[in-house]
């Protein structure tokens, strides 16, 4: 009797993998979004063989030249080229780099500070319970780009502080989704046998509790990626992120503002690729909480 | 035979509603329990749900310190951290729900050295002997060593936690209601594995239930317990044959019985358990007891010795 139920079972350690990958694969648009991802991330690893030209090499002769459909663009220059002359092309390439940099520096930095603060306050209780948390209300209080906006008033514009501005405003989340996960957890008896054995509190938050928390978090992590692309652009668009002549796609955007009327494509290809990614990992993101979870599953 | 556990009036308070618009107060969930337990002994505690039993087990368990009174493990007192640091190991506990006190992201075999890697015993290889060796005693195959719990039934389940809370080698075993989410015919075949482990190991249990049959197989001494206080405490055999206590009597007589011959006549009563927020000044069970007397709301009742029994109850004598 127990030998047939184990037979059943065996096959489920490798299907759990597959199991979840038909769940995911249900949804079409995570596909898709994890399509562009892929092709994202390989063209942002490979951008100094696929792009044309550098980044930052400005071209005289070609100013404001227009993609190479429209009448006047220059098969060199496939996307045309920006008001002092660089290669769009080369330019959203490299700028692909820079997003997803940005977006995974973002948010793996924010997803350990808040699980790292979400899990003490979960663990310590009382009055570290309440510091910790009303600090992460008061940030989400703010309406995020303005608390961005101050912080790297405060600190200096520049890229980095851009990123570091990013964290901060999307600590909160992180913070209260690993506290709440943490708190369910712990009142499982599994738990309270290890305390029992006489596991220690690291133990208890990093080996017990925490793989049992990272479903959710990984869900936060990918839709995290989306908004700190999103915000790292509103600043460089604001002036406050990457500086000229960094080929960051919000910087891009707010150097070419006033073409907008004679040369379209300086301002809809950075748009656009903004556009592409965010949507990209919003859908991957979507996708990978329908499957994790098992509420959503019909 | 050695005492392993001894318990002196144990009392655990929680305080409550510390809100801005509640009044603060002080559930008594255990209010005065004193017990013994000897090696290879069992020793059952039965009440129904919120009568103390869970924070009972989670005092003998060095989990939470006792407001009042005093707790001795192995002729060792618990009051002060580092004594409880080094003696708890020798209490470990078997939960009621086994789908919840596995964890779920572990091979059974990392659960079971787990214990053992905290404590820092033995080296890898030892430990995997000895996660092995005790697989062995509860009746699981080698070959289930590398396998996740969801891959067990209930009853493969609760012999895994079994083996983990044995992996220390501990002296007493606090069992809270460990077959209770199985099915029947699983529930004998892990009773049976817990007494051949206690023979084996010479273990103390301390055996939480609300099913008296169980308690009638596994028990050698039976303690009731009522709103956080022990009612009738007494050898199983005369609780079974002679209950004194008016409560005991309701609990046994609400056990079903297939033998038309042994079935009692039922005692009903009527209402609930009263607010351990807000106790009556005598005894707790007076509200609905059949034999309750203006002394009963008035006095509260203490544990008088009567027949080998301790009874908490005013007209022991005359009930009996």
């Amino acid at each position: 009797m127990s030998e047939l139920s184990i037979q059943a079972a065996a096959p489920a350690i490798p299907g759990r993998l597959r199991l979840f990958w038909r769940s995911f694969a249900e949804n079409r648009g995570a596909v898709l979004g994890l399509g562009i991802m892929v092709v994202l991330i390989v063209v942002a690893a490979l951008a100094d063989v696929i792009a044309p030209h550098s980044p930052i090499e400005q071209f005289r002769s070609h100013f404001l030249t227009p993609p190479i459909w429209e009448a006047g663009g220059d098969p060199a220059f496939l996307l045309g080229t920006d008001d002092v002359g660089r290669d769009m092309l080369s330019r959203l390439i490299y700028g692909a780099r820079l997003s997803l940099i940005i977006g995974f520096s973002v948010a793996s930095l924010s997803l350990v500070a808040g699980t790292i603060l979400g899990l003490t306050a979960a663990f310590a209780g009382g009055m570290v319970d309440i510091v910790i948390m009303r600090v992460m209300d008061i940030l989400l209080v703010f309406p995020s780009l303005l608390l961005a906006i101050v912080i790297v008033a405060i600190l200096g514009p520049g890229l980095f502080n851009a990123m570091l501005a990013v964290v901060v405003v999307t600590l909160p989340g992180y913070t209260r989704l690993a506290r709440a996960s943490a708190l369910s957890e712990l009142a499982r008896d599994y738990v309270t046998a290890t305390r029992c054995a006489g596991a220690g509190s690291l133990r208890l938050m990093f080996d017990t509790v925490l793989p049992n928390c990272l479903a959710p978090l990984i869900v936060q992590v990918s839709l995290g990626f989306a908004t700190a692309i999103l915000d790292a652009a509103a600043l460089g668009f604001l002036g406050l992120g990457a500086q000229p002549p960094t080929p960051e796609w919000g910087t891009m955007l707010s150097g070419s503002l006033q073409y907008y009327q004679r040369a379209w494509w300086v301002l809809a290809f950075p748009g656009f690729a903004i556009l592409l990614t965010v949507m990209a990992f919003n859908l991957f993101g979507d996708g990978l909480r329908d499957a994790l979870d098992p509420k959503l599953k019909r | 035979m050695t005492t392993l556990m001894q318990a002196r009036d144990i009392r655990r308070y929680y305080s409550v509603g510390s809100g801005l618009f509640s009044r603060k107060g002080t559930v008594k969930a255990v209010d005065g329990v004193s017990f013994t337990l000897r090696e290879g002994e069992t020793l059952a505690v039965v009440g129904e749900s919120g009568c103390g039993k869970s924070t009972l087990a989670r005092v003998a368990t060095l989990l939470e310190t006792p407001t009042e009174g005093e707790l001795h493990i192995d002729g060792h007192p618990t009051t002060d951290a580092a004594a409880r640091q080094a003696l708890r190991t020798s209490v470990q506990m078997v939960f009621q729900n086994p789908y919840g006190s596995l964890n779920p992201r572990k091979t059974v075999g990392a659960i079971l050295q787990e214990p053992l890697t905290i404590n820092g015993r033995g080296n890898a290889r030892e430990r995997e002997a000895a996660a092995r060796a005790m697989m062995e005693k509860v009746g699981l195959r080698q070959d289930q060593f590398g396998r996740y719990p969801h891959m067990f039934s209930g009853g493969q389940r609760q012999r895994i936690a079994i083996a983990r809370a044995l992996m220390l080698n501990p002296r007493v075993v606090v069992a809270d209601e460990p077959v209770s989410a199985l099915d029947v015919s699983i529930q004998a075949q892990v009773l049976n594995l817990m007494m051949d482990l206690q023979d084996e190991f010479r273990l103390a249990y301390l055996f939480i239930s609300h099913d008296l049959s169980v308690v009638r197989l596994i028990a050698r001494e039976v303690m009731v317990m009522y709103c956080g206080r022990p009612v009738e405490h007494g050898p199983k055999e005369s609780i079974f044959a002679q209950p004194r206590h008016p409560y005991t009597r309701v609990l046994l007589a609400a056990t079903p019985s297939v033998d038309p011959r042994h079935r009692k006549t039922t005692i009903t009563i009527k209402g609930e358990l009263p607010s351990p927020l807000n106790p009556p000044p005598g005894c707790a069970f007076a509200s609905r007891c059949p034999y309750a007397t203006e002394r009963c709301t008035a006095e509260r009742p203490e544990p008088r010795l009567i027949a080998g029994h301790a009874v908490a109850c005013h007209h022991a004598e005359t009930i009996g």
